[in-house]
């Protein structure tokens, strides 16, 4: 079995579905910082069978809470200090979502108009869905995988 | 201040205010004829649409007001490239409000954000036409005395009918509204739409033909099925004509049953109904220009005593 390190400082996603860590990797912009970051796949769940982790050494702030809620507020966040987990945040999905991710509807005011950001509502809490504040399109939460 | 992006966007309350006013305007013309005097509405139509048009502009012309504006994108500095944000802060300057129309959905809410005057959504796309759904909603009210405890039959187009929808959604906040959707099966009514009926514990059924349920009708809010919605034309020949609304269906409709239009009709409803007491449409026309002036006196938030 691969072992990876403890991280002193930073956080931990864990229970992120199988494979869909690179795509989380990507949203949040990991990619941008500059601190060690380990991707693990597939390690052995007893819940989930198999899911993904991410390890992420740098401050907590630097990470945006609700896009990650947006992508699986299922997904725990530790938070690790010392190298032990000192706290744990609850994702809550976002109200609204704003320059993320984009209205793919062709007949949208937002595949014209200059510099209009995209912006997405929470239109229903139980079934997760977002629709577009302009157009109402509902978002298709598979395609946002597809980066 | 007030924009109207959606018929949602007032509560039954304030519809059932925004319609008193319009009734009020309907038998007291000379009373408002002079209420927005030294106001100006401005049409700001990207993509042409004459009967909504004219309607805003014949209702501020009523009031005493005036109108500026432009008739297709053409015409306007959209064709030079300006955004809409850009063009509403424009408009802000010239005129008291503003009615837009644009092909491209959500363009209205967008001019709202960056308006500083109240800005009406005159149709965006296949999204929202709200002012149409305010003129089904008085002209049944008017002409029912109510908007409450009836049958509604919605026929032909179910499936990207954006009024149907729209009124639809309207009429589910009234109590005991049954549905009843006839429709060819390639142009049913939208799963979410029945979806939110089951939710709400809302009667309706779904039929294909038109004559079956014709007696058990309060209202009938006649949509053309088009030609180019179908994948073969065998389909639509044999559909077309179940929708076709004559005589001899009308013959099977209660006494006081009406029969509702968004307009323009094309062959779905037969010029002998235009004389039966119960074809509604044409006075639906005449409630748009009331509605549409009760609208600007409510957003603009003129009192006339």
């Amino acid at each position: 079995m691969l072992n990876i390190g403890k991280i002193e400082e930073g956080f931990v996603l864990d229970h992120i579905e199988a494979g869909q860590s690179l795509s989380i990797y990507h949203h949040l912009q990991l990619d941008k910082l500059d601190c060690t970051v380990a991707i693990i796949k597939n390690a052995r769940s007893g819940k989930m069978g198999k899911k993904d982790i991410l390890k992420v050494e740098c401050d907590i702030d630097k990470l945006n809470l609700d896009i990650l809620a947006f992508i699986d507020h299922n997904i725990t966040v530790n938070i690790i200090k010392d190298g032990n987990i000192v706290a744990k945040k609850d994702l809550v999905l976002p109200k609204e979502i704003r320059g993320v991710i984009k209205c793919k509807n062709p007949r949208c005011i937002t595949s014209i108009e200059q510099e209009l950001p995209h912006v997405f509502l929470l239109a229903d809490e139980k079934a997760e869905v977002y629709r577009c504040k302009y157009c109402e399109e509902k978002f298709d939460k598979m395609s946002f995988y597809k980066y | 201040m007030r924009h109207l992006m959606s018929p949602l966007d007032f509560s039954v309350e304030e519809l059932s205010d925004l319609f008193d006013l319009a009734n009020d305007i309907e038998k007291n013309m000379d009373k408002y004829a002079h209420a927005c005097a030294g106001k100006k509405l401005a049409t700001c139509f990207y993509e042409p649409s004459t009967r909504t048009r004219l309607s805003f502009e014949s209702a501020m012309l009523n009031l005493g007001g005036s109108v500026i504006g432009f008739s297709d994108a053409g015409s306007s500095s959209a064709s030079k490239g300006e955004s809409v944000s850009d063009t509403i802060r424009v408009i802000s300057c010239f005129a008291d409000i503003c009615a837009m129309r644009h092909p491209k959905e959500g363009a209205p809410m967008v001019a709202a954000e960056k308006s500083h005057i109240p800005v009406i959504n005159a149709g965006d796309g296949g999204h929202q036409h709200p002012t149409q759904t305010l003129t089904d909603l008085l002209t049944i009210r008017s002409l029912k005395g109510r908007l409450d405890n009836f049958t509604i039959g919605l026929c032909g187009d179910l499936k990207f009918g954006r009024t149907v929808h729209s009124l639809i959604h309207a009429l589910v906040r009234y109590d005991n509204i049954k549905f009843i959707f006839i429709s060819p099966e390639e142009l049913r009514i939208p799963d979410y739409i029945t979806d939110m009926l089951k939710e709400k514990n809302i009667a309706y059924e779904e039929v294909i033909r038109l004559e079956d349920k014709m007696p058990e009708l309060d209202l009938l809010y006649m949509t053309r099925v088009q030609r180019e919605r179908f994948f073969n034309e065998e389909d639509y020949v044999r559909l077309k004509d179940f929708y076709i609304l004559d005589k001899a269906k009308m013959a099977l409709a209660k006494k006081d049953m009406l029969v509702l239009h968004p307009l323009p009709r094309v062959n779905e409803i037969s010029v002998e109904v235009d004389e039966d007491d119960r074809a509604a449409y044409f006075k639906q026309v005449q409630y748009g220009v009331y509605v549409r002036m009760a609208l600007i006196l409510t957003l603009l938030e003129i009192k006339v005593d």
